[in-house]
């Protein structure tokens, strides 16, 4: 795990959350929920499905409304953002080239060294809608960091992606933070890649059920009535160490158009 | 030399061809096509109202497609599917627009030319209203075409990025109705989303970006309004629909490689 300088921690928080709670119509979504992101910090929200945990994300970007508590966003907070799904439907003609500009203006040279950066070389002339599942995420990934964003949010962004490709897909996260010194939010099912990496984990209930480093979590019994400890105490804190890749981008030439 | 009305006539169909392209995209892209024929449907019952209040026509037109299409958008993903509702407010639109048109005795209400439209005897000031909607749907959609197409894409990834996908669904719309309004007069309001959807449809195999898409389905739509225009003359047949024939050629044509690659 990487340790986050401190000066860069006592800066400004990015998010500052307090005690929100989300409705739809009667039902809540969201129960005094609390979050702070700080700058450069890893953080991680696990939780069952229905936790609340895409509705508090859609909360924070503003596609939300809540009911009551605070959400106080630093000002012209810069977002690179990274959708649970996206499909572009195959009516809409997207090359990589005009999806990496589609919020940020970009060269065709900066296209090029924003998709080699995140390991997505060779893919600008594909239509997105051609691209294999672990080809889109890294694509995903160099739009979200066009514009140099403080922050990175990523809705289980590697739910497409097998073991191997998503371990692969939050180490190229991991260095992006260590490179750019961004902010990670996150959602994600698969615990036991995410914990080894993240400086803090919130585990979500509809209110957040335990929280702090993720090696606390992991012993924490909150944590085990949520997720339950039959699969896997050796699942939540497994650190990954893959020898091999399975999601080779060189191929992407044959699946191009 | 072409007779004055062929002319006046082609000027309103190339107008109606370029305010078709990007919004016939956009239909296309977002699965809106019932929903361009709801608008399209209930202008009828627009144009009866009218009539019956003695209002100016375009005006009611507007006024009542822009109505449906807002109503529609709000109440999409209340209660009953989308497709449902659009398939009840169209129809609505169009029955009860109908029964409205048989009241009015002592009106002369020429049924044909609204529901197939009347290209052949678009006037100069016909053209003025024509042209100013087109040019105004044509700004709008320039002006907010950057986030349209990301709240197109993705609602979320609009948000994230200070977009309000909700107001641009507004001004898409807005630009609708008003296409919807110009549109009656030259294909009539029956075959209005033919003429959004078909030409961006036989644009799509051909194009790799959204931008060289609405630019080849402008070209497909202009082409087609001058050639079915010619057709019309030539063979007196209605001229509408044989405009929209012409890009049924284009679509067979430009998708002849796809629809082999199916079978």
């Amino acid at each position: 795990m990487c340790v986050v300088p401190a000066q860069i921690l006592n800066q400004v928080t990015l998010i500052n959350i307090k005690d929100i709670t989300v409705k739809y119509g009667e039902h809540i979504v969201l129960d005094k929920v609390s979050l702070d992101v700080a700058p450069g910090e890893i953080v991680t929200i696990v939780g069952p499905n229905g936790s609340g945990k895409t509705s508090l994300v859609k909360t924070i970007i503003g596609a939300l409304t809540y009911d009551s508590g605070s959400l106080i966003i630093k000002n012209n907070l810069r977002i690179g953002y990274i959708p649970q799904r996206l499909n572009i439907d195959h009516t809409l003609p997207m090359t990589v080239q005009r999806f990496l500009n589609l919020t940020h203006r970009l060269t065709k040279d900066e296209c090029l060294k924003a998709l080699s950066a995140a390991g997505a070389s060779g893919l600008l002339e594909a239509q997105m809608s051609n691209l294999s599942g672990g080809q889109f995420q890294r694509v995903l990934l160099a739009r979200a960091l066009q514009g140099d964003p403080e922050i990175l949010i990523l809705d289980e962004a590697t739910q497409s992606l097998d073991q191997a490709g998503s371990a692969d897909f939050y180490k190229q996260i991991e260095s992006v933070r260590d490179k750019k010194g961004c902010a990670v939010l996150m959602i994600s099912h698969e615990l036991h890649v995410v914990m080894s990496a993240s400086d803090k984990v919130i585990c979500l209930n509809g209110h957040v059920c335990c929280s702090g480093a993720p090696e606390a979590v992991a012993i924490m019994p909150e944590y085990h009535d949520l997720f339950g400890t039959g699969t896997d105490g050796t699942l939540a804190l497994y650190r990954h160490n893959h020898d091999h890749r399975h999601d080779n981008p060189v191929r992407s030439a044959e699946v191009s158009d | 030399m072409l007779p004055d009305f062929l002319i006046r006539a082609t000027i309103a169909g190339l107008g109606v061809a370029l305010i078709a392209a990007p919004l016939g995209c956009f239909v296309v892209w977002r699965r809106m096509a019932y929903f361009g024929e709801a608008t399209a449907h209930a202008a009828l019952l627009g144009i009866a109202l009218s009539l019956a209040l003695e209002l100016p026509i375009f005006g009611g037109t507007l006024l009542a497609a822009l109505l449906m299409a807002y109503t529609v958008s709000q109440l999409s993903g209340r209660g009953l599917a989308s497709d449902t509702l659009l398939g009840v407010s169209a129809h609505a639109g169009l029955a009860v627009g109908l029964v409205v048109a048989s009241f009015l005795s002592g009106v002369r209400i020429d049924l044909m030319a609204y529901l197939f439209g009347d290209i052949l005897a678009v006037s100069i000031s016909d053209l003025y209203t024509i042209w100013i909607g087109v040019i105004f749907v044509l700004l709008l959609i320039y002006w907010r075409w950057s986030p349209m197409l990301v709240s197109t894409l993705n609602e979320e990834l609009a948000y994230s990025n200070g977009i309000n996908p909700k107001k641009e669904k507004l001004i898409l719309t807005i630009a609708l109705a008003v296409t919807v309004a110009v549109s009656i007069k030259v294909v009539g309001l029956l075959l209005i989303s033919a003429l959004l959807i078909i030409p961006a449809a036989a644009a799509r195999n051909t194009s790799s970006t959204p931008e060289t898409m609405v630019i080849i389905t402008a070209l497909v739509g202009i082409i087609s309004a001058i050639s079915g225009l010619q057709f019309s003359y030539l063979f007196n047949t209605p001229p509408g629909p044989s405009i929209v024939c012409v890009s049924i050629a284009f679509f067979l044509f430009l998708s002849s490689k796809n629809i082999w690659k199916f079978r």
